[in-house]
């Protein structure tokens, strides 16, 4: 990224400063080709996060117009002393710590295989890419099939070895088996931006390693591992964000179960807002949802991804 | 120029925006001449046959009488159908006739103004009706919908398996079912299937052992004083994990659903387990996902607890019916009046799909497993429905939530009366 910006740079010369009065109707034009994405945002993102705020303290069943029964924080602290929410978060931190140490580098040494030279290269990119494009819900479902403890697959092929497993319907092995979906469903997104983060680094660097007589395993440690910094720390960023919200595949596979040993704030809270119509506390739990999410995103930010975002500042500031 | 098309372009997409939110299903009744069209938003959860093609039939006949009127069905799988009618409730509509339990649920929709009090429109066909059919429909001497099925929880079991772990008769007795669901282990026959995903099937053990144990007055007690901590209670949680600690239930259960093609009905309905404690429907849903039993499938009523102050003949269940949602037209009570006909609601009791609801119409029945269960529900001395419908959403969640819990074995009997009580009271307070 860094060698491009020479180039833009120059570029930029070329159109003349433009007069005062054309720069306010270009302002004009971005205002409105802005305006009904902006409604949007506001109308179906920013109000209802309103709402939810407004709600999480009161006491509200959802139905008949706005809620009228303020009970302060109650919804939080009856949160914060839940068994299930605490539950949720000990869930949270199981499938991070899985993702972060099993799923991103079991992309990242694909990713470093399908960089190589190989026949059929782009046949296997293309079939670990393909789990990502299917929706969550298509995964479930193929899933609930495979995993079924009586007549599923994954148990038909493993009794051939005298092996089977209760999978999901088992709490002892339920989030080992979401976490094996997760990742089937997901190592093929990191591996494509590990790869195209490894074709960005430019090949001078790896030969000079290799003259300096450098083995495969110390190239890949001390030359491409750094360099692909910025690209894995956005991968965990995106892996992080995604965790904290997950919802549709456990939804689908578990329902959150059995007895809760599946389940994540998402699930929780749509059980509360949606079967037992406890709207106010299921809003208490998307707030804290939206706290973490966004405490996460700004401590990421501030100390881990700080570099990086300010290469992509000086970049865009260079090419605009 | 440019500008003007962005400006036009702006307020055509903004158009769209509020346009998409009204979304009304009728066009306004015009005064006089020919009646204007109407549309009907019917939704209902009769996803098995024979009542998927019945009802389909009854709404081309409605709709051939009455051409002005257009009627749109939604039919949805149980869960799906409950987590999409409280969604568009929330948001402050009701389809124009859809298929409710009554109880606490459909209280909770009179309450927010959701639901038509439709007492003076079928005031000259309520006699008609049995009481038991219609009690869930009618809250406060007000009606606020007509059942087109009323039936009872009960074990439906598979006469050859019992045959083969040497059980001659159903067993009348709690002490007995748990001899029997023994013996059946022994002949290698797995007992029960269990829909544990999907929780309500779960919290039908627990609700009939607190039936059976406290009495129907324990149950409705519990309703007004949210306290589910009494011995009682405790006593019914015990003997669901004594049956639970004997492992009846199929392997994998905790992960299996009800009606898909390795969940609980079919379980039984291709030999796999012996028993099932379902509804009514039981015997259509397992014909729409197994096999089918046949003549071998048997029924038999939820044995008494020895000591227990409930009598075998109280009854735990409840049916299905149809509301009508605040602003419907009027042709959707006419709708419901017709479905409830002796007429054509008596074909679909001929099919089996439903039980007698209006009075006279038990010759109907074909079916000598029905016959049964009919026969019991004229004969109860008393009636329970089902707690995640009578009590309020919230502690009916929590009560099969629980019970799931129980069964799983993560709780014990005095925890589960202990998180139903608090969070009755949450509800209360």
């Amino acid at each position: 990224m860094t060698t491009l910006t020479k180039g833009p740079e120059a570029l930029r010369r070329l159109p003349a400063p433009s007069p005062a009065v054309r720069h306010r109707g270009r302002g004009v034009t971005i205002a409105l080709f802005l305006l009904p994405a902006l409604v949007l945002f506001l109308m179906l993102v920013v109000a209802p996060m309103l709402v939810a705020v407004y709600a999480s303290v009161f006491r509200w069943n959802g139905f008949g117009g706005l809620p009228t029964n303020f009970i302060g924080l109650d919804n939080f602290t009856r949160l914060f002393s839940s068994e299930i929410f605490a539950q949720d978060l000990w869930h949270l931190l199981v499938l991070v710590l899985l993702s972060l140490l099993v799923q991103l580098p079991l992309s990242l040494a694909i990713a470093m295989l399908l960089n190589q030279r190989m026949r059929g290269r782009a046949v296997y990119r293309v079939l670990f890419f393909a789990p990502y494009v299917l929706s969550e819900v298509i995964t479930g479902v193929l899933f609930s099939l495979i995993l079924s403890p009586g007549s599923g697959m994954a148990n038909q092929v493993l009794r051939v070895f005298g092996w089977e497993s209760e999978w999901l319907a088992d709490p002892a092995t339920v989030m080992p088996s979401l976490f094996l979906v997760m990742t089937w469903k997901y190592f093929g997104f990191h591996m494509m931006i590990y790869l195209a983060g490894r074709q960005n680094i430019p090949n001078e660097l790896i030969e000079a390693a290799q003259i300096d007589g450098a083995t495969g395993w110390r190239t890949f440690r001390h030359v491409t591992l750094p360099l692909l910094g910025p690209t894995i720390r956005i991968s965990i960023f995106l892996s992080v964000i995604y965790t904290i919200q997950l919802f549709d595949l456990v939804w689908i596979l578990t329902g959150g179960g059995p007895s809760h040993s599946s389940e994540t704030m998402a699930v929780t809270m749509m059980d509360w807002g949606f079967k037992r119509s406890q709207v106010g506390y299921a809003s208490a739990i998307s707030v804290v949802m939206f706290a973490l999410s966004l405490v996460f995103a700004l401590v990421y930010q501030r100390f881990v991804m700080r570099r990086d975002l300010e290469g992509a500042m000086t970049s865009q500031g260079g090419r605009s | 120029m440019k500008r003007s098309l962005v400006l036009v372009a702006a307020a055509v997409l903004l158009a769209g925006c509020s346009g998409g939110g009204g979304g009304g299903t009728t066009s306004q009744q015009s005064s006089g001449g020919a009646p204007a069209k109407v549309t009907l938003e019917w939704w209902h959860l009769s996803t098995a046959e024979p009542l998927k093609s019945l009802w389909a039939q009854r709404a081309k006949e409605y709709m051939a009488k009455h051409p002005n009127v257009t009627i749109k069905a939604t039919v949805l799988e149980n869960e799906a159908y409950k987590a999409k009618l409280t969604t568009i409730t929330q948001s402050g509509k009701a389809p124009d006739v859809f298929a409710s339990w009554g109880g606490g649920v459909l209280k909770q929709q009179v309450d927010a103004g959701l639901v038509k009090d439709i007492s003076a429109d079928v005031a000259d066909v309520l006699p008609t009706f049995t009481p038991a059919a219609l009690s869930a429909y009618q809250l406060d001497g007000k009606t606020y919908g007509l059942p087109t099925d009323i039936g009872l929880v009960g074990f439906w079991y598979n006469k050859k398996l019992f045959e083969k772990a040497g059980i001659s008769e159903p067993p009348a007795t709690w002490s007995a079912f748990l001899d029997d669901v023994k013996k059946l282990k022994a002949a290698g026959v797995t007992p029960i299937a269990l829909a544990g995903k999907e929780k309500w099937p779960g919290h039908y053990y627990w609700a009939y052992l607190a039936l059976r144990i406290g009495g129907l007055d324990a149950l409705k007690q519990a309703a007004v004083d949210h306290d589910f901590t009494k011995p009682d209670f405790v006593a019914a949680g015990q003997q669901v994990k004594a049956l639970a600690d004997l492992q009846p239930f199929q392997k994998g259960f905790l992960g299996a659903a009800y009606s898909t093609p390795d969940g609980q009905s079919a379980t039984v309905s291709n030999g796999k387990a012996a028993m099932e404690l379902m509804g009514q429907w039981a015997p259509s849903v397992q014909k729409d996902s197994g096999k089918g039993l046949g003549d071998d499938l048997g029924f038999f009523p939820f044995p008494a607890v020895e000591g227990g102050k409930g009598s075998i003949g109280d009854a735990f269940g409840g049916g299905g019916g149809l509301a009508v949602g605040a602003d419907a037209p009027k042709e959707a009570v006419d709708f419901v009046k017709f479905m409830t006909e002796m007429g054509n609601h008596s074909k679909a009791v001929e099919s089996g799909g439903v039980l007698p609801v209006l009075k006279g119409e038990e010759s109907a029945v074909k079916d000598p497993n029905l016959k049964q269960v009919a026969t019991l529900l004229a004969g109860a001395t008393g009636y329970q429905l089902y707690l995640d419908q009578a009590y309020p959403p919230a502690v009916g969640q929590q009560v099969n939530d629980s019970v799931a819990e129980l069964i799983a074995g993560t709780k014990t009997p005095e925890q589960v009366g202990a998180a139903i009580t608090e969070v009755a009271k949450s509800e209360a307070g």
